[in-house]
């Protein structure tokens, strides 16, 4: 067969254009792009990318969570990143309040930090280990001059009881927090700086399961109190149930589907999330699991299968699959999705007509 | 803290017993002895009564070799105890008087480089982790390579050719502008206190420069690793999402955690500075410390190598904790019990 067909023209962006402008949506990702270059080891010429995130659009409105899952590797965390521009982007585009993220010069993107905060998944290594905890949380709020000077330690006291902490933990050191207080830590840091939004990138994975649920409570209390929006990065599917109103899932660097949570919840549509979400365990002995088991495992980004990167693992699998790439569709109002299942009857006559002419180019040769 | 500095400080004492015994035992049983070279000399000196087999024994009992290893060492230990450390076989001189005369050299030229080589070495190290696989970084690195990789006497050797040499032709100077060696110039004694320490001062510039350049590396090399351990760390992406400037990020976060390893390594080399350059020493002829104990220990001069090493050793010891004392100073995590 020959090579792959690429027909992503009308791709993903389009769905959301003009969505920077509404004033409800706080973040409007379009098309976003991050390649890891692969260079070789003497020259160091770019011989191949790793496609970590591969054009992902989604918006989330003010004041709620969206919830990002997937399974490891499939670029949860680099849209993390690359949203709060921690890392340079490849293509695509970012607004945060209907200003382009990218498109700001360093100090205006100063400027904004503080709106936009992060909270890492391992509350270990995300503090700093010399500096005592009252200084990592007042540290930004003193640089951005969040409150006052003289106000600053009622501030962070008052911003640590919100979060579950004492006014003594101040002087202690992060080392001799558990894993849970340290998360409350981390929380209250970016709490500290009045934020608009925060990125949780998967910030219960490693704490028990106790815990997390405090901490999720907690993350909902606050969100109440302040009115914060979220963009929840989980593998927990059962948590992200919980905690989101939105939720997109990813493979392998794309977004297959986004939708409202109970939506994609009671009726998931891509092959991927039905399977996904068919392997949450319902803690019930009796009851008879109805999974959809995957073959294979995830393939590399940096070489992915051509057409829709699910093909390869996918039940349904059709040709078309193999050789073009799904649309990223809103297939019903506000439930996006990209799979060739719910193409238009348009769309499967012209992908098939395509197809045909490729077919015969082939031949001929 | 107190109670930690005592307990490291008898476990000290302890080792120190046993490093002067190792160093005892290899100065005695080293083939080329003093003695039987000196008891050779004064055999065949016309007049001598006595054959090289008698003046041995004489010899012997007189320097108090006659004892054995164990008691040879405890008589030296015994004197050293109270800060006698005898006479110096090799220079005929009091073993102190000796040290004092070269340790200076040695020193002044140690710290000189010690200090150009932290100054130099780690803000390069925190530049080439900040610009990681940049040219700046590829060009720091070769640099530093080339340094590690060539030996003290060629680099020597260069360094002399170019400055001490050439610059004098290329610029059609009346005098070279350095000396090819040696620690005072031709008309040293003429010149005032002022010009004297400025004669002695240039005379060490070219072994500095040489110390610099092969030691710089290493340094700088261990710098970036550690540097570009920490930039990876979450905390400096946290520090990042907080909106701190690049230099807060840089010089508060990420160079205060790389400072724990470099302190280590720091302390560690405080005894060099004592231990002289045996190498460039040789090379430029000053007589530091360096010169002096490789001749002493050729020569099997146990009295000045015994004093020589032990002061080493103490060094060391302390340099360790001094290190770990310092440890406790910088990481907070650190509690010494």
């Amino acid at each position: 067969m020959a090579e792959e067909l690429k027909v992503i023209d009308e791709y993903s962006a389009k769905l959301f254009e003009n969505a920077e402008n509404d004033p409800d949506n706080l973040l409007v990702v379009k098309n976003l792009v991050k390649y890891f270059p692969i260079k070789s080891s003497f020259f160091r010429k770019t011989i191949g990318n790793v496609k970590a995130v591969d054009g992902i659009s989604f918006k989330i409105k003010r004041g709620t969570t969206m919830g990002l899952v997937g399974e490891s590797g499939c670029g949860k965390s680099t849209i993390g990143r690359t949203i709060l521009r921690l890392q340079p982007k490849t293509d695509g585009e970012v607004f945060f309040n209907g200003v382009d993220i990218f498109k700001l010069s360093k100090e205006e993107l100063r400027a904004i930090r503080p709106t936009i905060q992060i909270i890492f998944q391992d509350p270990y290594s995300s503090l700093s280990p010399r500096l005592p905890v009252g200084e990592i949380i007042a540290e930004a709020v003193r640089e951005h001059g969040i409150v006052p000077k003289e106000e600053i330690d009622d501030y962070v006291t008052r911003i640590m009881h919100a979060c579950g902490l004492q006014e003594y933990h101040k002087d202690r050191y992060p080392h001799e927090f558990s894993g849970g207080q340290r998360q409350r830590i981390c929380i209250a840091r970016a709490l500290a700086l009045n934020p608009d939004f925060i990125l949780c990138d998967e910030p219960v994975s490693a704490l028990d399961v106790s815990i997390q649920a405090q901490i999720i409570n907690l993350l909902r209390d606050l969100q109440k109190q302040f009115g914060l929006t979220y963009l929840f990065i989980s593998h927990d599917l059962s948590v992200v149930e919980h905690i989101s109103d939105t939720v997109g899932v990813m493979y392998l660097g794309n977004m297959v589907e986004f939708a409202d949570t109970e939506k994609i919840f009671s009726k998931p549509l891509h092959p991927y999330t039905e399977a996904l979400f068919s392997a949450i365990p319902v803690p019930d002995p009796d009851y008879k699991m109805n999974r959809v088991i995957l073959e294979g495992s995830i393939p590399s980004p940096a070489n992915p299968p051509s057409g829709c990167k699910f093909h390869t693992r996918c039940s349904k699998c059709m040709e078309v699959c193999k050789h073009f790439q799904p649309d990223f569709t809103e297939v019903e109002p506000e439930h996006f999705c990209a799979c060739h299942l719910y193409n238009s009857a348009e769309r499967n006559a012209m992908l098939a007509k395509m197809m045909s002419e490729q077919n015969d180019a082939a031949q001929k040769k | 803290m107190l109670k930690f500095t005592i307990k490291r400080l008898l476990i000290s004492v302890v080792i120190l017993f046993f490093v002067m015994f190792i160093v005892y035992a290899l100065m005695y049983s080293l083939p080329t002895s003093y003695m039987e070279k000196t008891a050779r000399e004064l055999s065949q000196k016309p007049g001598s009564l006595k054959s090289a087999q008698e003046w041995l024994a004489e010899l012997n009992a007189q320097y108090g070799m006659d004892k054995g290893l164990i008691g040879g060492f405890l008589v030296w230990l015994k004197s050293a105890a109270v800060g006698n450390f005898g006479d110096s076989w090799q220079w005929t001189d009091s073993v102190t008087n000796v040290f004092h005369d070269c340790i200076w050299y040695s020193f002044a030229l140690g710290l000189i480089c010690f200090i150009l080589e932290v100054v130099i070495a780690i803000p390069l190290g925190v530049l080439a982790a900040k610009k990681q696989y940049s040219i700046t970084d590829y060009a720091v690195t070769v640099f530093a390579l080339i340094g590690i990789s060539m030996p003290t006497f060629f680099v020597a050797t260069v360094y002399k050719l170019v400055l001490a040499v050439k610059l004098q032709d290329w610029f059609g100077l009346s005098k070279p502008v350095f000396d090819i060696s040696g620690m005072q110039g031709r008309d040293y004694v003429n010149l005032s206190e002022v010009g004297k320490f400025f004669d002695v001062a240039k005379h060490f510039v070219l072994p500095a420069l040489t110390l610099v350049t092969v030691s710089i590396g290493s340094l700088m090399r261990y710098t970036r690793t550690n540097m570009l351990e920490v930039l990876n760390a979450d905390y400096i992406r946290t520090a990042r999402a907080k909106g701190l400037s690049e230099k807060k990020v840089i010089n508060y976060h990420a160079f205060r955690n790389t400072l724990i390893p470099i302190v280590t390594i720091l302390g560690g080399s405080l005894p060099g500075l004592f231990s002289g350059a045996l190498i460039t020493e040789t090379l430029f002829s000053i007589r530091g410390i360096g010169y002096r104990s490789f001749h002493s220990m050729v020569a099997g001069d146990i009295p000045f190598t015994m004093f020589y090493l032990s002061f080493i050793a103490i060094l060391t010891l302390l340099g360790n904790l001094i290190a770990d004392i310092l440890y406790a100073v910088v990481d907070p995590r650190v509690r010494l019990n």
